[in-house]
């Protein structure tokens, strides 16, 4: 009799569809900064958030830290070409536009030797310097600015 | 007849035509006219618009692509500038101009002066320093068929905006070129070029 088959065929079947049944994927009650959301499921995006128009310069909140860009920067390009940051904060235009100078770290390789233009390294300004939304915390933060850098 | 009175009589016939010969003659000139210049006028108005200028691999490949992520192409308003809008004067007379001296273009296209990306990046600093002389000769006229100084309202603009363009714009030390160099497409090189 060929028996074995059959019931091979049929056990897997079965173990097939009770894989199907018990696929279902739960986040365990987890919830991250994106909120809850099942794996097997994607998440609708929120919708894109305005960036600052044009705002005065904003305090850094820590020693170094990369002050953040607070107006719009859409269309400007910096590439081996062209940096158009560079046209408004580059020491031969700052004045006369009014814009915050960068400051003279940019000047350096990472030897610490000092170039007459801006250090490759520090060419790319968006690495660090990001614009800003309008938009809450994505998280609750507890985290006060140092005293020293006169912040309110 | 003599052959000489002969030919007296046919230049009289000449020299006396029908009125209504006349007439049609004049007709036929007024029609001939309208069609021509009608036909002109609708060939110069088909090559100003932005499907005649992309119809071209070298403009539909390169400027456009990099134009189509810029907000003369999408903005909130939904207030789109084409290609002619800023690249064609509105005034006939420059119009015609400007048509007559893109006629060289046209022998670019024939030659394949820029039928590769790598060509056309070779001649951008070249092909853009065109553009610019010619709005800084024209005081940026194209850019101000809509953008009217004196229709700016300094009160809804960024503060970085209303600095320059209530001194140097508005003195007229400075044009619009001047500072809005690559807003449509990609910069060349821009070693040297004043203020980069």
């Amino acid at each position: 009799m060929k028996i074995l088959p059959i019931i091979m065929i049929t056990a897997s079947l079965a173990m097939a569809l009770s894989v199907q049944a018990y696929q279902e994927v739960t986040s365990g009650g987890l919830e991250t900064i994106r909120g809850i959301a099942k794996i097997n499921e994607t998440k609708s995006a929120e919708a894109l958030k305005r960036v600052i128009k044009d705002k005065n310069p904003i305090q850094r909140n820590y020693v170094h830290q990369p002050p953040v860009v607070p107006h719009q920067t859409r269309g400007y390009r910096v590439n081996k070409d062209s940096n158009k940051c560079l046209t408004c904060h580059g020491w031969k235009y700052a004045r006369e536009t009014g814009a915050t100078k960068i400051s003279l770290t940019h000047f350096e390789t990472r030897d610490g030797k000092t170039l007459s233009d801006v250090s490759p390294r520090r060419y790319f300004c968006s690495q660090c310097h990001v614009t800003q939304a309008d938009a809450p915390e994505l998280v609750d933060n507890l985290f006060k600015p140092v005293e020293s850098l006169g912040n309110d | 007849m003599t052959k000489e009175s002969k030919i007296k009589s046919l230049l009289s016939y000449l020299k006396s035509p029908s009125s209504a010969a006349l007439w049609l003659i004049l007709a036929i000139g007024f029609a001939g006219g309208v069609i021509f210049w009608g036909g002109f006028n609708t060939a110069l108005e088909v090559t100003n618009t932005e499907a005649f200028c992309i119809s071209c691999h070298e403009m539909e490949d390169n400027v456009y692509e990099e134009y189509k992520e810029t907000i003369h192409y999408s903005n909130r308003s939904g207030v789109r500038a084409t290609c002619p809008d800023c690249h064609v004067p509105k005034k006939w007379t420059h119009k015609i101009v400007r048509k007559i001296a893109a006629s060289k273009e046209v022998w670019g296209m024939l030659t394949g002066l820029i039928d590769t990306r790598e060509k056309f990046q070779d001649h951008r600093r070249e092909l853009a320093e065109r553009e610019w002389k010619r709005m800084k000769e024209n005081d940026s006229l194209e850019c101000r068929n809509c953008h009217n100084f004196e229709y700016m309202d300094f009160s809804e603009q960024g503060n970085r905006s209303v600095k320059m363009h209530s001194s140097a714009l508005a003195s007229g030390e400075k044009t619009c070129i001047d500072c809005h160099k690559g807003i449509a497409h990609e910069l060349p090189d821009m070693k040297g070029v004043d203020n980069w």
